[in-house]
């Protein structure tokens, strides 16, 4: 008589296993989000700087990134590099690759939206003030921007957990790949077990990302006003 | 890498049918979700008891879970208690379940910048809520969350491609299928880019000439 699916988390190593998995994805995303929070802050800033040029590359640059589905940028990036330059990277690698490349499209934008949105009698006030380059963007731009920029990062770190869960399709053994093994594993002793192990990835993906974005939810909520 | 320009044109078909099911299911969801938003939104905004905490809890739930999550356990774990659906039913449900919630802030935003005096005026006109909300409420709201809708509905179609790992062929399947059958790698990538260009392009030059024509609509405040 087949087992409740139930009892098969908890069976063995299994729920361990799938902590591993877990643990596989969150690397994968908070690897990509310091990389993307550093190299997008750096876009934001050449975004706003006064050359023609740099804006036309970024935009271009940005608008391919977040035009495609990520899905599609992991292909790209680890089928066809190795097509087009034989270059093979480890399927890890290219995630990371593929995810600071994302991150760092939109933290770029967010930056750069945060810097245009702060309106130009900020800076007008504080040079009439005798406030030097330096000083204005420390004391009287940068606190405001912050303020602008840091819930929508926040969430930038959830969305990026919450896609990571794509590198299971280029083979990366992480918290959905574990679930596949574990329930291909025992389909015959537990036949319910997929129900189980899914529902339970499903809730741990809640319980990791559900804390950061209502941080970034409550952060907004304070600074709005 | 060289391309073989025969190859390109014997895949055409198969890419335009598998584009035909990604703009299916994109659509579908999109619609079911503006529906699933627009209920949600309501509820918040008119304060309805126990129905506002459900919509509530809904969102939470469907902004902090992956969509591939989601469908693997509409696809494969439901069907263990009986509920068989088939993969494209999985794939709008799933999508209309994600694309929900950001709907749902999207029209909620747009709604909360209404300005109560609106609604006030309205019913002081004699209007019922329901005249209120119809007539005059929803049409600005509705204007003022049109760059976030056109947000969600670029997001939505993007998030699509992962329908393929339920195995329906849309763009994502076609590619992964070429790629491991033919060995055309090249051609297959570069169409797949090529499609999601196609069809994503064009929404979001639209999205921002709405959202600059909108800018003129400001409605006095």
């Amino acid at each position: 008589m087949p087992d409740s699916g139930i009892s098969l988390i908890f069976q063995g190593a299994n729920f361990w296993r799938l902590l591993q998995g877990l643990w596989v994805t969150i690397r994968i995303a908070l690897i990509s989000a310091s990389l993307s929070l550093m190299l997008g802050t750096l876009l934001g800033l050449l975004m706003t700087g006064k050359s023609r040029i740099i804006t036309i590359l970024t935009r271009i640059y940005l608008d391919f990134i977040r035009i495609m589905p990520q899905l599609v940028l992991l292909f790209l990036v680890y089928f066809g590099l190795t097509r087009l330059w034989g270059i093979n990277l480890s399927s890890w690698t290219a995630s990371i690759l593929v995810f600071t490349l994302w991150g760092t499209a939109e933290m770029g934008d967010l930056v750069r939206g945060a810097l245009v949105s702060i309106p130009s009698h900020q800076y007008e006030s504080a040079a009439a003030l005798g406030l030097g380059r330096a000083e204005t963007f420390r004391y009287v731009i940068l606190p405001q921007a912050m303020r602008r920029l840091i819930p929508p990062s926040i969430n930038l770190i959830t969305r990026m957990i919450k896609t990571t869960a794509l590198v299971e399709i280029i083979g990366v053994v992480e918290v959905l790949k574990t679930g596949q093994q574990v329930i291909d594993v025992n389909r015959m002793k537990y036949p319910t077990g997929a129900l189980w192990i899914y529902g339970c990835i499903f809730v741990m993906y809640y319980l990791v990302c559900r804390p950061v974005s209502s941080a970034a939810a409550r952060l907004e909520r304070k600074w709005r006003g | 890498m060289n391309l073989n320009g025969s190859v390109l044109l014997s895949y055409l078909s198969i890419y335009l049918s598998a584009a035909w099911m990604t703009l299916k299911i994109a659509g579908l969801g999109v619609l079911l979700s503006a529906l699933v938003g627009m209920l949600c939104s309501m509820t918040a905004y008119y304060r309805i008891p126990v129905l506002q905490r459900i919509a509530a809890g809904y969102i939470e739930i469907s902004r902090n879970t992956p969509l591939l999550v989601q469908l693997f356990f509409l696809y494969f774990g439901l069907p263990k208690i009986g509920i068989r659906l088939s993969g494209f039913a999985c794939a709008v449900i799933g999508t209309a379940f994600l694309g929900g919630s950001y709907m749902a802030e999207s029209f909620r935003s747009g709604l909360e910048a209404v300005e109560q005096g609106q609604r006030e005026s309205a019913e002081s006109l004699g209007m019922s809520r329901l005249q209120a909300m119809r007539y005059v409420i929803f049409p600005q709201a509705l204007a003022l969350s049109v760059p976030g809708l056109f947000a969600n509905i670029i997001f939505l179609i993007k998030e699509t491609s992962v329908v393929s790992a339920i195995a329906l062929p849309d763009l994502m399947y076609a590619a992964k299928d070429l790629i491991g059958n033919d060995y055309n790698t090249g051609e297959a990538l570069l169409l797949l880019t090529a499609s999601y260009l196609c069809i994503l392009l064009p929404i979001s030059m639209l999205a921002r000439f709405t959202e600059r024509r909108l800018r003129y609509a400001g409605f006095g405040n």
